[in-house]
């Protein structure tokens, strides 16, 4: 009996420490360029169990979801060399692999980790990295994600977005009832956590610039609302609830502002809320529609879209009282502009013969590349590091991205339900 | 400033012209689950309030705006969603009869309220969609007011392409998604 009752208890803890994802991820499209790496297991040197954690998947998933590597499959790798130990660089100069990851791991005490790795240049046999990190239960996948970071800035010259989160919804319809949920997850799909459940819909999540807050849409007792909600603690506040549309909160910059759409006064139009006082400033006037606003790094000009042309397209203003100025012109309807965080380029929906798509504008040309093939591509978001594209596929209800220049994608997959509106975090402190 | 010409306007219109009760041999379908359905047999033009003179009673009894009205299968009012063209806010024709006897209702029972559900279908971005059925929403309620029904009585919600009726992608499925539906409620 004794024996039975521990043996559940191991089972479950097993269970509960084997943390899951939420998102199965699938390459669909990679490219010819990707970088050839090897990442080899990290072996383990303390006489007790080692952590639950396959450190080189994780930084392998890492580097293969970022469009930019080819990380040799596990049961292909030509041999495992151990961290200290003299490597053959000619075994992987003939199996053509350009950079090498070793590491190793040790107890550090009291449930804390000593993490070691270096990464090779196989060609020039040199070490380009190492590091001795220490992280404990808690944070081994961060710590994981971060030795992602470190490769991929190293590799690339940009900075990695490995350590940073995705907040979406999701929607389960049962017996005629739906429930949505508003979720954060980690780019990976792991450590999803439910941020709030309803039975009415909820909308347009948007980060604040520092990462520790959520401002949404929720529909709860039939009418629209804007909250923001704290995501350390859950405590959340009510922004705006004025007769009719209250839509598409985007923080400032500096965060100190939301910009939203608002129809008080007639019809939908996008107005500047001050978080500290919650004063108003009316930013368009037109009997069209105005909405989706997005915010250029100059925490003043907005991109819009507008019906004010008979269709909808993209729009930019300045200042309250302004004239909007368009800046899209080809096709019948172009919204739900995104800006890089660099402020050169806007992702966007963008709709041809065969659908709704997710395309780019570099802003100073005007030059648009269509990323995408439909027929139901919405909600484009971009990487803090501006290198790819997250967006929902309408269609199969299911979340994908693609790299900026469109040549690598991949598709997000939920286990059951669908999901909608992926909000890519900014850089996390 | 609007609201306040639109209500004189109504009062005018109410006072020199007595509401026009619904017809009995209306064909206006039931709310079933095509949406085309719904609008075709609403276009057979008998609900053209002009085209009284072949009238008769109502089947829903003699007081067609009695409170109840809403609730009774065989009265027009019983109809209570409006469809849309795709990415449209224009009230369609076939349409403006029941939006003005809805109107009127309001306007005998001031103590009713409504609300306008605005939707679409799923096509377009998720915020324009909130926009858009917003305005077909506000459409809906300015025929409404212009009958005499008043702001306070009248609520509207927009939920874009959030809780569609019909789940398929295709126009099927979207015809019956473009509707702005009102939900009753006494005050």
């Amino acid at each position: 009996m004794m024996i039975k009752q521990s043996l559940l208890i191991t089972l479950l803890m097993l269970w509960l420490s084997s943390a899951h994802a939420i998102l199965d991820v699938e390459i669909t499209q990679g490219t010819e360029d990707a970088l050839p790496i090897a990442i080899i297991p990290f072996s383990w040197s303390g006489t007790d169990k080692q952590p639950e954690l396959n450190w080189s998947d994780v930084v392998s998933s890492d580097l293969l979801r970022s469009g930019r590597f080819a990380p040799v499959p596990e049961n292909e790798l030509l041999s495992r060399p151990q961290a200290n130990e003299k490597i053959d660089f000619n075994t992987w100069r003939v199996g053509s692999i350009d950079h090498l990851v070793v590491g190793s791991v040790r107890p550090a005490g009291d449930k804390k980790y000593t993490v070691q790795f270096q990464l090779f240049d196989v060609y020039k046999g040199e070490q380009l990295l190492g590091y001795s990190l220490t992280t404990d239960m808690n944070s081994l996948r961060y710590t994981a994600h971060h030795i992602s970071d470190l490769i991929f800035q190293q590799l690339t010259g940009q900075k990695g977005a490995f350590n940073t989160k995705v907040a979406y919804v999701t929607v389960k319809r049962e017996l005629g009832f739906a429930t949505y949920k508003l979720e954060v997850s980690d780019t990976d799909g792991f450590n999803p956590v439910t941020v709030l459940t309803s039975s009415q819909p909820i909308m347009s999540p948007s980060w604040s610039p520092d990462g520790t807050r959520l401002a949404y849409v929720s529909f709860e007792n039939n009418h629209a609302q804007i909250y923001t909600q704290i995501l350390s603690s859950g405590e959340r506040y009510k922004i705006s609830e004025f007769k009719g549309l209250n839509g598409a909160p985007v923080w400032s910059p500096d965060g100190k502002k939301l910009a939203v759409t608002l129809s008080k006064d007639g019809n939908p139009d996008i107005y500047i809320l001050k978080l500290s006082d919650k004063s108003l400033q009316r930013l368009t006037k037109h009997w069209g529609i105005d909405t989706e606003p997005a915010w250029m790094p100059d925490n003043k000009t907005i991109v819009f879209t507008s019906n004010r042309s008979g269709k909808p397209q993209l729009y930019r203003v300045n200042s309250a009282g302004a004239k909007p100025k368009r800046i899209t012109f080809d096709g019948e309807y172009n919204a739900s502009a995104e800006i890089s965080s660099d402020g050169t380029k806007i992702a966007f929906v963008y709709k041809d013969n065969s659908g709704f798509k997710i395309a780019s504008m570099d802003l100073e040309t005007g030059v648009i590349d269509v990323l995408t093939d439909g027929p139901l591509d919405e909600s484009p978001s971009f990487a803090p590091n501006d290198s790819m594209i997250l967006y929902a596929e309408g269609e199969r209800a299911a979340l994908a991205a693609v790299s900026s220049d469109g040549r690598f994608k991949q598709r997000l997959a939920t286990k059951d339900g669908e999901v909608r509106e992926p909000t890519w975090s900014p850089f996390l402190k | 400033m609007r609201n306040a010409i639109f209500v004189i306007v109504a009062v005018l219109f109410l006072s020199g012209c007595p509401a026009q009760p619904p017809k009995d041999d209306a064909a206006v379908s039931q709310q079933d689950t095509d949406g085309n359905t719904a609008s075709d047999s609403a276009q057979t033009g008998k609900l053209d309030g002009t085209n009284q003179t072949e009238g008769s009673s109502f089947v829903a009894g003699d007081e067609p705006y009695r409170k109840d009205a809403i609730n009774d299968a065989t009265s027009p009012l019983s109809q209570q969603t409006i469809y849309f063209d795709f990415n449209a806010d224009t009230i369609k024709e076939e349409y403006r009869d029941l939006i003005t006897w809805h109107g009127r209702y309001l306007a005998s029972n001031p103590d009713m309220k409504v609300r306008l559900e605005g939707h679409t279908d799923e096509r377009g971005t998720r915020e324009y969609n909130v926009a858009l059925g917003d305005r077909r929403a506000q459409a809906v309620s300015r025929m409404m007011m212009f009958q005499g029904a008043t702001n306070k009585q009248i609520d509207v919600v927009s939920f874009g392409e959030e809780k569609p009726v019909a789940l398929d992608h295709d126009e099927a499925s979207w015809s019956q998604n473009r509707r702005v539906q009102l939900v009753y409620e006494a005050m």
